[in-house]
């Protein structure tokens, strides 16, 4: 308890994780599952500079700048996404946007 | 004498206790508005998480591009879309209760795993961070050098990527 181990990175980016994931398995909302794709990412991103740390490497914060560019692009395709949806529904709930043809 | 607890790990628990509490937020709220506040409060203590493992390029980056664009992007989508009938509309999806058992399966399983993992000293070579060339400079200088000069084709990549995925959002985005 006296100092921060890369045990504790870990854990917090491993619990970070399995809300975010837990967000995307039962949110109907699809704005609040992309938001739920982000903690995903930004969790991996945790655990990049964890081991980082704990390697005394740099490539893992040079690998996390892919990881948010990944995040950026995902996240401006994901909303044009949900966009669409919303124009061709007019709700941005998961369980209204069933048809495979429309 | 009581146990002398340092700042770095009072920081750490502070800020991961509101990391996990923004998190439950984005998950658990009703208005997609508040969840956007709580997923700021998350990439926020996430950016202090990262200073303290002497990642200070990525913190401010992680303001930057989280806190700046991305939520800015969410926060205008959802003034785009009509919430209004917000009260009505189910929140979970019907797969919830098995999702919710499985992630605490899984989560338990690998905590478990991890508790027993026992890491080496940590950041036995502080210069590593900051060197370029033998040279102290800074954080953003030793990032800088590796992206562009060992990982110049992964960079280059990337901004394919973004171009693309700018193309797609514009495409997405427009009117039929």
């Amino acid at each position: 308890m006296t100092e921060i181990t890369s045990t504790h990175y870990v854990v917090l980016s491993f619990l970070l994780f399995s809300i975010g994931l837990l967000g995307i398995l039962i949110r109907s909302n699809l704005i609040v599952v992309l938001m739920s794709i982000e903690l995903v990412l930004n969790s991996v991103n945790l655990n990049l500079i964890a081991f980082s740390y704990q390697l005394s490497d740099l490539t893992g914060q040079v690998f996390a700048v892919f990881t948010i560019c990944v995040a950026a692009g995902e996240a401006a395709v994901g909303l044009g996404i949900l966009l669409a949806l919303y124009r061709l529904r007019q709700t941005t709930q998961l369980d209204q946007g069933t048809e495979l043809r429309g | 004498m009581g146990v002398v607890i340092s700042a770095e790990v009072l920081i750490f628990y502070a800020f991961a206790a509101t990391a996990l509490l923004g998190a439950l937020g984005v998950v658990t709220l009703r208005n997609p508005m508040y969840s956007a506040i709580a997923l700021l409060t998350c990439f926020l203590s996430v950016a202090v998480l990262f200073l303290l493992r002497h990642a200070e390029f990525l913190g401010i980056v992680q303001l930057f591009v989280y806190g700046g664009g991305i939520m800015v992007l969410f926060l205008f989508v959802i003034m785009l879309v009509n919430l209004y009938q917000l009260k009505e509309l189910r929140l979970f999806l019907g797969q919830s209760r098995a999702a919710a058992v499985l992630v605490a399966l899984m989560a338990v399983f690998f905590i478990a795993l991890l508790a027993q993992v026992d890491f080496a000293p940590a950041f036995t070579n502080p210069e590593a961070f900051v060197t370029v060339e033998g040279e102290a400079l800074g954080n953003s200088q030793a990032v800088a050098w590796s992206l562009y000069r060992d990982h110049l084709l992964p960079f280059e990549i990337a901004s394919v990527f973004l171009l693309v995925a700018m193309i797609g959002a514009v495409v997405l985005g427009r009117k039929q």
